[in-house]
C-alpha cells in the first residue's frame, strides 16, 4: 500500500527544518491559531529559533512530526503529529494543526486525520490514539468527532484566558471502534 | 494559619531535600518493585542502578532549577530521617495555575502508616496556599485501585478515562486522570476544621 499517507485531499510528508521552520515562524504569529493549539502563551520566536527547535525535536524517536501538504498544488497546510506515544502499550497522543486559517472548515484536517489514524492503525500498529482539545474550539472538536473520536472526559479549568476558565478535553478511538467505522479502505 | 509556619514539618513525616550520598542506594532497591515503579508511569517499569539513580537525582534538581516547572521533595522520617518516599508537583503552567500530582512511599513495610498522608496534607497546603495554583491533576492506572481511593478521600475526583491506555500482563487497562479544584480543597478543609 503505497499511498499510506495519501488521501483524497492532502498527503503527509517529512520536511527539512529549513522548510517547515519558515511556515511554523509565520503561522506562529497568528496567536488565534496559538490559542487553539497551545495552552503555553502565544509568544514571538524567530525563523532560526523554529529550525532549531525542529532539529532538536525531529530526532525523537517516540514523537513524529509530519507536514501537511495539498494533493492539487503541494502546498503546505500545516502539521500532523504523534507524541507521548508508547510502543508497549499501543497508545499514542496525536495533534493537528492547519496553519492556512482560509482554508479551515473545508475537510482538510479530517482527512489528515483518518491519515494518521490509518498510519497508528495499521504501521504502528497500536490499539488507541488520543487527543486533547480545548473546550473553546468547536470546530475542532466537531472535526474528531466526525473523524470517530469518543470524548472521554474533562480537565476542568484547566486554562485561564481572558479571564475564564476552559477545560481540557480527551478524546480517543480504539482500534477496534475505527475498524468498526470501515475505515481501513477510506 | 499563622504566615510564620513550617510548611514541610508534618506530623510523622518531613518534606526533605534529596540527600545525594544516601538516597541513590535507596531508591535504587525500590525501583527493582517493578510493581511500584508501573504506578508511577506509563513507562515500563525498569530496575536502575545506585549510579543510574544518581543520575536521575542530579537530573531532577538540574530541572528543578530550570524549568520552574517542578517542585520535588523527599519524605523523610521525622525520627531517623529516614527516606521514605518522594512527592513532586510537576509540569506547572503558572499562567493556568494546574500541576501534576506524583507520590510514592517506596518500601512496602512503610505504607499504610501515614506517611504518605502526612505527606498529602503538607504538599496540598504547600500547591494551594503557597504556590497558589488553582488545580491538581493526578493520573493513576485501572490496575491500582488503591492509589484511586487515596487521593478520592483527599477529594480528588475523577475526570478523564483514557481507555485502554495500559496493556499490562496481557490486559488493559484504563488510566484515569482525577482533579482537585482549589475552592473544593478549601471546603474540605473547613469542615474539617482545619485552622
Amino acid at each position: 500500500m503505497s499511498d499510506l499517507l495519501h488521501g483524497e485531499m492532502v498527503h503527509l510528508t517529512a520536511e527539512n527544518p529549513e522548510v517547515m521552520g519558515p511556515k511554523l515562524s509565520r503561522w506562529n504569529q497568528d496567536t488565534g491559531w496559538e490559542r487553539f493549539l497551545d495552552s503555553d502563551p502565544p509568544r514571538l520566536f524567530s525563523e532560526k529559533n523554529h529550525k532549531e527547535w525542529l532539529e532538536r525535536n525531529l530526532e525523537k524517536s517516540d514523537e513524529i512530526f509530519w507536514a501537511i501538504r495539498k494533493l492539487d498544488d503541494d502546498a503546505i497546510i500545516g502539521f500532523m503529529g504523534l507524541f507521548a506515544l508508547y510502543p508497549q502499550h499501543g497508545d499514542t497522543l496525536v495533534a493537528i494543526a492547519i496553519g492556512e486559517r482560509e482554508i479551515w472548515s473545508q475537510g482538510y484536517g479530517t482527512d489528515a486525520m483518518r491519515i494518521m489514524l490509518r498510519y497508528a492503525f495499521n504501521e504502528l500498529n497500536l490499539r488507541r490514539v488520543g487527543l486533547i482539545v480545548f473546550e473553546y474550539n468547536p470546530r475542532a472538536i466537531r472535526s474528531y468527532e466526525k473523524a470517530g473520536f469518543t470524548h472521554e472526559g474533562r480537565v476542568r479549568g484547566a486554562m485561564l484566558r481572558d479571564s475564564k476558565r476552559w477545560d481540557f478535553l480527551y478524546m480517543g478511538i480504539l482500534r477496534e471502534e475505527w475498524l468498526a467505522q470501515g475505515m481501513m479502505t477510506s | 494559619m499563622a504566615i510564620d509556619t513550617q510548611l514541610f514539618e508534618g506530623k510523622l513525616i518531613r518534606l526533605a531535600p534529596i540527600d545525594h550520598e544516601k538516597d541513590p542506594e535507596v531508591e535504587s532497591r525500590w525501583t527493582h518493585d517493578l510493581e511500584l515503579m508501573r504506578s508511577l508511569s506509563q513507562r515500563s517499569a525498569m530496575p536502575l542502578s545506585v549510579a543510574q539513580m544518581k543520575k536521575k537525582y542530579e537530573a531532577i534538581e538540574k530541572e528543578v532549577e530550570e524549568s520552574k516547572k517542578l517542585f520535588y521533595f523527599t519524605i523523610r522520617g521525622k525520627e531517623d530521617a529516614r527516606l521514605l518516599g518522594f512527592i513532586r508537583i510537576e509540569w506547572i503552567e503558572w499562567t493556568h495555575g494546574t500541576g501534576n500530582l506524583r507520590m510514592a512511599i517506596g518500601d512496602r513495610d512503610d505504607r499504610n502508616k501515614g506517611y504518605g498522608s502526612d505527606a498529602m496534607q503538607l504538599i496540598l497546603r504547600y500547591a494551594f496556599d503557597e504556590l497558589n495554583l488553582y488545580r491538581l491533576s493526578a493520573m493513576v492506572g485501572e490496575d491500582n485501585p488503591g492509589a484511586v481511593r487515596f487521593f478520592k478521600r483527599y477529594g480528588f475526583v475523577e475526570e478523564v478515562r483514557r481507555r485502554k491506555a495500559l496493556l499490562r500482563d496481557g490486559q488493559t487497562w484504563d488510566v484515569i486522570h482525577l482533579g482537585l479544584v482549589r475552592d473544593e480543597w478549601l471546603a474540605l478543609n473547613e469542615r474539617v476544621g482545619h485552622e
